[in-house]
């Protein structure tokens, strides 16, 4: 018997491969969380099931499998909190939801202040949390060192410890089993999951949208939705459109695996890291984005190498751990770091963007409200703060404080 | 590491750089003559193409002055360089 014969066969394939129909009632364009998840809620919410997802490579193949998985709620306005904590409802009870495993851990976040305007931005974060009815506390440095005892909570880093912010309710999920749960209940209920096609440009009729020219062929569609998070920019252009978005690169990296010595997540903004411990045990850490725009999936290495030291630093610990493995994505970044939900200035075109560092977490809640903005034709009230008018209003949502440090 | 040709300094590491986003995007000569969304575009929106991007470049760690440069935002290559602040 050849050693093939006696090995276990394929395991079952968890979507199909479908071919793409001339036409659907709406089109989802970008196979990442986002646009799996609008597709799945417009079908379990709206029953609307004659739905297609377009993906120009593999699913999750853009920002979903390639983030550090931190979810969490704990931003500053009250348009925010209401988005993300509706996320965050929706995480804690996903896995039902879905009838798959997402390794939803609710490990809590610890937002560390080093600094004098750290500590008011942080207790001015948690008062605002706690108004929402959020699970923020503030926490000085010595509960922090009970928290995280590997953490260097002593006055030797040149920026110390002094507190921070935490969020028990928050954690980390495994990001490809989230895109692959809402694929497969996506499919169940009757939407085309079609990878290797990519959207080249548009048709119009008027203030229409009425089809998709794709690698694929043509596509034709009664509504449009865009989720293509770095590429937003792109797409929109096609259509005319300008977005306020600049999209940069943005890394990560794992460690080799090691005991678990970290059941928290914790991020600094001052010194620009944040870092988890996957269940398998390599530590997952991320810093910022790279300061130009690009495309390409790679970053600079001067950003790895300030966040190892900022790492180090706070955990001495760290200093013998190696790196395995360095990746980027590309994230559509706004002027308020804050998201674009909404209409686009066409009858039937709608448009999800602008989670720059952070939509991981907003997967299920933003593909809830995505799915409703689109079924009903009108804003769902929990995006429509978040519309492309804000930036011509004046009505920004400044979260650079909650978003400083890419997550 | 993204190097930088400055005009005036030669190629350098991109950390000596501070980076100024889009080129050619200028203060609207009369600003109360505009439209919000004419504003608006000015203050939010700038040109984010995936491809050949004229932006600026600031030389903080070497001769302190600001250049253009034509780069291809997939590939990072650098077409063209011009001096000059605006
Ligand atoms: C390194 C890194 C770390 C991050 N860490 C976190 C974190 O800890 N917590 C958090 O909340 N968020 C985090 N994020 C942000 C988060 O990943 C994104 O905000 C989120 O994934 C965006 O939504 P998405 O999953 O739909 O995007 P994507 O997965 O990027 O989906 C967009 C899809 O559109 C496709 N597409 C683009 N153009 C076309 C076209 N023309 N035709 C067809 N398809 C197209 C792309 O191929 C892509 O698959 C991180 C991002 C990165 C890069
Ligand atoms: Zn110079």
């Amino acid at each position: 018997m050849t050693i093939s014969a006696r090995l276990p066969g394929h395991p079952e394939f968890l979507w199909r491969e479908d071919e793409p129909k001339a036409s659907y009632d709406v089109v989802v364009v970008g196979g990442g969380g986002h646009g799996l998840a609008t597709a799945y809620y417009l079908a379990k919410n709206h029953g609307i099931t004659n739905v297609a997802v377009l993906e120009k490579g593999w699913l999750a193949g853009g920002n979903m499998a390639r983030n550090t998985t931190i979810i969490r709620s704990n931003y500053l306005w009250d348009e925010s909190a209401g988005i993300y904590e509706h996320s965050l409802r929706l995480w804690e009870s996903l896995e039902e939801e879905l009838d798959t495993q997402v390794m939803f851990s609710q490990r809590g976040v610890l937002n560390l202040a080093h600094n004098l305007s750290d500590i008011r931005e942080g207790k001015r974060r948690v008062n605002a949390n706690q108004l929402n009815g959020l699970d923020a506390q503030w926490l000085d440095a010595q509960e922090i060192g009970k928290l995280v005892p590997i953490l260097d909570v002593t006055d030797r880093p040149r920026h110390p410890v002094l507190g921070g912010t935490f969020q028990p309710r928050a954690g980390i999920a495994k990001h490809d089993y989230v895109a692959w749960g809402f694929a497969r209940a996506a499919q169940a209920l009757g939407v085309d999951i079609i990878q290797h096609c990519e959207v080249t440009g548009f048709q119009t009729s008027g203030d229409r949208v009425t089809g998709v020219s794709t690698t694929r062929g043509d596509i034709s569609f009664g509504r449009l939705a865009l989720s293509a998070a770095g590429h937003s920019g792109v797409l929109a252009g096609q259509l005319g459109v300008r977005l306020p978005l600049q999209s940069h690169p943005l890394q990560a990296l794992v460690s080799e695996l090691l005991e678990q010595v970290l059941d928290t997540v914790v991020m600094s903004n001052a010194v620009h890291v944040y870092v988890s411990q996957a269940h398998k045990g390599e530590l997952v850490m991320g810093a910022g984005v790279d300061a130009h725009v690009g495309y390409g999936q790679r970053g600079s290495f001067h950003v790895i190498e300030e966040q190892m030291a900022a790492a180090v630093e706070l955990f001495p610990i760290f200093a013998r751990a190696h790196v395995l493995r360095t990746w980027a994505g590309i994230v559509d970044v706004t002027p308020d770091a804050s998201p674009i939900i909404g209409h686009l200035p066409f009858e039937n075109a709608y448009v999800n963007c602008g989670w720059g560092t952070g939509g991981f977490k907003a997967t299920p809640g933003v593909g809830s409200v995505y799915a409703d903005t689109v079924a009903h034709e009108r804003p769902h009230p929990l995006a429509a703060p978040f519309a492309l008018d804000r930036f011509t209003t004046g009505r920004l949502i400044d979260e650079h404080g909650a978003a400083a440090v890419a997550h | 590491m993204l190097r930088i040709p400055c005009p005036h300094c030669g190629e350098r590491d991109a950390t000596e750089f501070h980076y100024g986003a889009a080129a050619g995007v200028d203060y609207p000569t009369d600003p109360a003559a505009l439209t919000d969304g004419e504003w608006a575009a000015y203050l939010f929106v700038r040109a984010n193409p995936r491809g050949w991007f004229r932006e600026r470049w600031f030389h903080a760690a070497g001769c302190r002055l600001w250049f253009h440069v034509e780069r291809h935002t997939v590939t990072d290559q650098v077409r063209t360089v011009r001096e000059g602040a605006a």
